[in-house]
């Protein structure tokens, strides 16, 4: 088995806000993230993908055809655009980095043909990432 | 839906690598110049990863505030811009960056209650680096 890690970036703004909470739980859970306004990051996505390497190829997978279905699935529909107004899974869900990892996710899984989908890990900053394998719980 | 959450600090301190129960020379060639009676220091980065259920009603693992404010004063302070070879956790154990990272993560297990701790994972310098997971086996 053979693990194959592919990167992009893009940009998007977003904001946290629960319309079930109070405005005080909403600033009290959320702080400066619930500016209405929204706010944006540079995002930096790892796609990670598993599994033999084929004899005649040499590839786990063709990069060309994943770069292909990660522009198509995620960046066209993220990037430079307002994740909560824009994305159809964050207009009733928080646009958590935690979130976006498990759509990033839910977007690829059915597309990928010849490998196995293994991580998805979204940096919402350098210092900040966060990692879904699938798991239910 | 299960998440892991990675959240990366930075601290300073000195330290001397060297071992009381042994002798000089074998402190000398086990250490090299990490054995400097004099010590030197590293800019540590700290990364902390911790794993839950995404909450539905916040869409977090964790508030990252709760994991700031508990690294920060539990061991960006305790540590940073410190000799480590002074404080109480290196009394009896060399400070290594082994032994530095299974504190951190001792510290952590013990009292960080707001998420279920993964890992912790320490930079002594951009060439090395450690990881401790509580003694399992690392998945990534």
């Amino acid at each position: 088995m053979v693990y194959l890690t592919r990167k992009a970036e893009f940009a998007a703004s977003h904001y946290y806000h629960n319309p079930n909470f109070t405005p005080e739980q909403n600033l009290a859970t959320f702080g400066k993230c619930n500016n209405p306004n929204g706010h944006g990051h540079n995002y930096t996505l790892e796609v990670t993908v598993k599994g033999k390497v084929d004899p005649q190829s040499g590839f786990v997978v063709d990069l060309k055809q994943l770069k292909d279905i990660m522009n198509r699935e995620v960046l066209d529909a993220m990037d430079h655009r307002f994740l909560n107004k824009e994305v159809p899974e964050f207009l009733h869900q928080i646009p958590t980095t935690e979130n976006i990892a498990i759509a990033v996710w839910q977007r690829l899984m059915p597309k990928l043909k010849s490998a196995q989908l293994h991580r998805v890990r979204v940096y919402e900053t350098p210092d900040l990432f966060v990692d879904f394998y699938g798991e239910a719980a | 839906m299960k998440a892991y959450l990675t959240r990366r600090y930075l601290f300073s301190a000195s330290h001397r690598l060297h071992s009381d129960l042994m002798p000089d020379d074998w402190n000398r060639d086990t250490y090299g110049k990490c054995n400097n009676p004099y010590g030197h220091g590293h800019n540590y980065h700290v990364e902390v990863t911790v794993s839950g259920k995404v909450d539905p009603a916040t869409g977090m693992v964790c508030n990252l505030v709760d994991l700031d404010a508990f690294v920060r004063s539990q061991i960006l302070v305790r540590f940073g811009h410190q000799n480590l070879n002074t404080l109480s956790d290196f009394k009896d154990l060399v400070p290594t960056t082994e032994n530095l990272c299974i504190r951190i993560y001792e510290i952590l297990q013990q009292g960080f209650r707001h998420a279920h701790l993964e890992k912790v994972r320490m930079e002594e310098t951009m060439m090395n680096s450690f990881a401790y997971a509580g003694g399992k086996e690392l998945r990534d």
